[in-house]
């Protein structure tokens, strides 16, 4: 199957997790449906909820919990 | 000590506005900085910039040890906060008084006494500053605070002692609401801030928003009359005004008076605003918070009394007593300030960052803009949306308005999107210029005329 990734909607800070004492959304070999909350990104200060776009099976984070990233940008490896 | 050399710890437009006080009173001047701000107008103005972490404000801006070094390694001999980030953080203020340097503020006391709501509200009612009738301190048993709040009458408030920002508050109609609220409301409050604290208050249903700009030296204090800062969303200040057109005479020189008194009270030193909530039907006022710090819209109290408050915060902190009486102190005419926010009006106030392609700000006279853009420049998605505010000044406030149209349709920043076309659909609005808005008003308006927003985009010049 393809390799697939998800890609950040927003520039930002990412966050992998809801909050900081909770876990992350999803985590390496999580299974996922397109629609399924993979992050969030805060963007000036208001927080947006992260889709993946793909459906498929997280094999790898590409970014830190908490990393400034671009539009665009990728998140997580997907293979589906 | 007069300052000789003072580091700003802030960003933005505020950065720009307190690097010109300080050019003009020939202090030299050190832009601590983020990766993401390299390109920023504060740090291109400044004499020195210094890179101090990472975009995230957490690891920048919010990182002491890394200011204070910057401070220490450039000689600093204060070091002002400007607004959010530090500015109302105690523990900073005393780390910079004990790195040897001055804190452009109170000290780091009165930050802590005015910045918990308890007791700033025991200190107001010490010094005969209405207050919101309520609990008269943090709430630890639910019996207590049910009776409280059937003796304030519903509809009450539920607030977070530690909260702010408008963050922490619930408004309950009745006794069955308020018993389950408000152990939900201390849950959240502990795992937002840390503290469970409680209080509560009446709820005053039709309220505006008016505060006080206070001046003063430790022993002495004055004050630089009212703003009104009615037209809110989501609690978020968006348009600010001075005077407060509305308010019959003896009502302000009560109100002023209140807010001097309680400077005086807890001697307070520096530039201070005073918040209070105004009912003008029965011409009540109620003492809410004080900031312990400069605020966005105090160009248009700058406008009225023609007294530069960054100045006087820098001359203040550098130990010079007060150069103005009250009496010297005199409000003329009327001015309004716009914030200039990166955001769609049209798409629910999306952030939108990203790089200012063209921009053509506003003249003539009466016309100011505090701003932190160039063309050119990519507004980084890590900070505040505030990317300028647009402040004029005319002979009275009809006249005011009709200059913030002019300045409005002069104004053109191409690449992104911003509020202006909101501003241009309010300048236009009934309510608006009659005056006769509240705190609630701006978000019923947004629910009927966002359509405008729309349509106002494409107007230029």
């Amino acid at each position: 199957m393809a390799n697939q990734k998800i890609l950040s909607p927003l520039p930002g800070i990412f966050y992998t997790k809801p909050a900081p004492d909770q876990p992350a959304y999803k985590s390496h070999g999580d299974s996922i449906q397109a629609g399924d909350v993979v992050g969030l990104i805060e963007v000036m200060k208001s927080f947006h909820e992260v889709k993946s776009q793909v459906s498929g099976t997280i094999t790898g984070g590409i970014v830190e919990n908490e990393s400034a990233v671009m539009a665009g940008q990728e998140l997580f490896d997907v293979e589906g | 000590m007069t300052i000789k050399t003072l580091l700003i710890a802030n960003r933005g437009e505020i950065a720009v506005r307190i690097i010109r006080a300080a050019r003009e009173l020939g202090i030299r001047t050190i832009q601590v900085h983020s990766d993401a701000d390299t390109e920023s107008l504060a740090v291109q103005m400044a004499d020195v910039a210094v890179n101090i972490g990472p975009a995230q404000s957490s690891k920048s801006y919010l990182n002491t040890e890394a200011i204070i070094k910057a401070a220490t390694d450039n000689h600093a001999d204060a070091i002002h906060p400007g607004y959010g980030f530090f500015a109302e953080n105690a523990d900073f203020a005393d780390a910079v008084l004990a790195a040897g340097m001055i804190f452009v503020g109170p000290d780091g006391d009165t930050i802590r006494m005015m910045g918990d709501k308890v007791s700033a509200r025991q200190v107001a009612d010490k010094a005969g500053v209405p207050t919101v009738p309520g609990s008269p301190g943090r709430i630890n048993d639910m019996h207590e605070a049910q009776w409280l709040a059937s003796e304030i009458g519903f509809p009450v408030m539920i607030k977070a002692a530690a909260g702010g920002g408008g963050r922490g508050i619930r408004i309950v109609d009745n006794m069955e609401d308020f018993s389950h609220q408000a152990p939900q409301a201390s849950a959240e409050a502990q795992a937002a801030f840390g503290d469970g604290g409680l209080y509560i208050e009446k709820f005053i249903e039709r309220s505006r928003h008016i505060e006080v700009q206070i001046l003063a030296d430790g022993d002495n204090a004055v004050h630089l009359f009212e703003r009104e800062c009615s037209l809110q969303r989501r609690r978020q200040k968006v348009w600010e005004e001075a005077p407060a057109a509305l308010l019959p005479k003896n009502v302000r020189s009560a109100l002023c008076d209140a807010a001097t008194q309680l400077a005086k009270a807890v001697g307070y030193c520096g530039a201070g605003t005073v918040e209070f909530l105004y009912d003008d039907r029965s011409q009540d006022f109620y003492f809410i918070e004080m900031n312990t710090r400069i605020q966005v819209e105090h160009p248009v109290s700058e406008m009225i009394t023609g007294i530069d408050l960054i100045r006087e915060m820098l001359l203040i902190a550098g130990g010079a007593k007060l150069r103005h009486a009250q009496s010297d102190i005199i409000g003329k005419g009327h001015a309004i300030e716009v914030r200039i926010n990166a955001e769609d009006p049209a798409q629910n106030f999306m952030p939108f960052p990203g790089v200012v392609s063209d921009l053509t700000l506003p003249g003539g006279p009466g016309v100011r803009f505090d701003g932190l853009i160039y063309p050119g420049y990519a507004i980084p998605p890590f900070y505040d949306s505030l990317i300028g505010k647009l402040i004029v000044w005319d002979e009275d406030r009809n006249s005011a308005i009709e200059r913030l149209k002019r300045a409005l349709r002069e104004m053109k920043i191409g690449g992104i999107k911003t509020t202006v076309p909101l501003f241009r659909a309010l300048v236009n609005d009934e309510s608006v210029r009659r005056g006769t808005v509240d705190t609630k008003w701006l978000e019923h308006w947004l629910e009927t005329n966002s359509a405008k927003l729309t349509l106002e985009e494409d107007k230029a010049i």
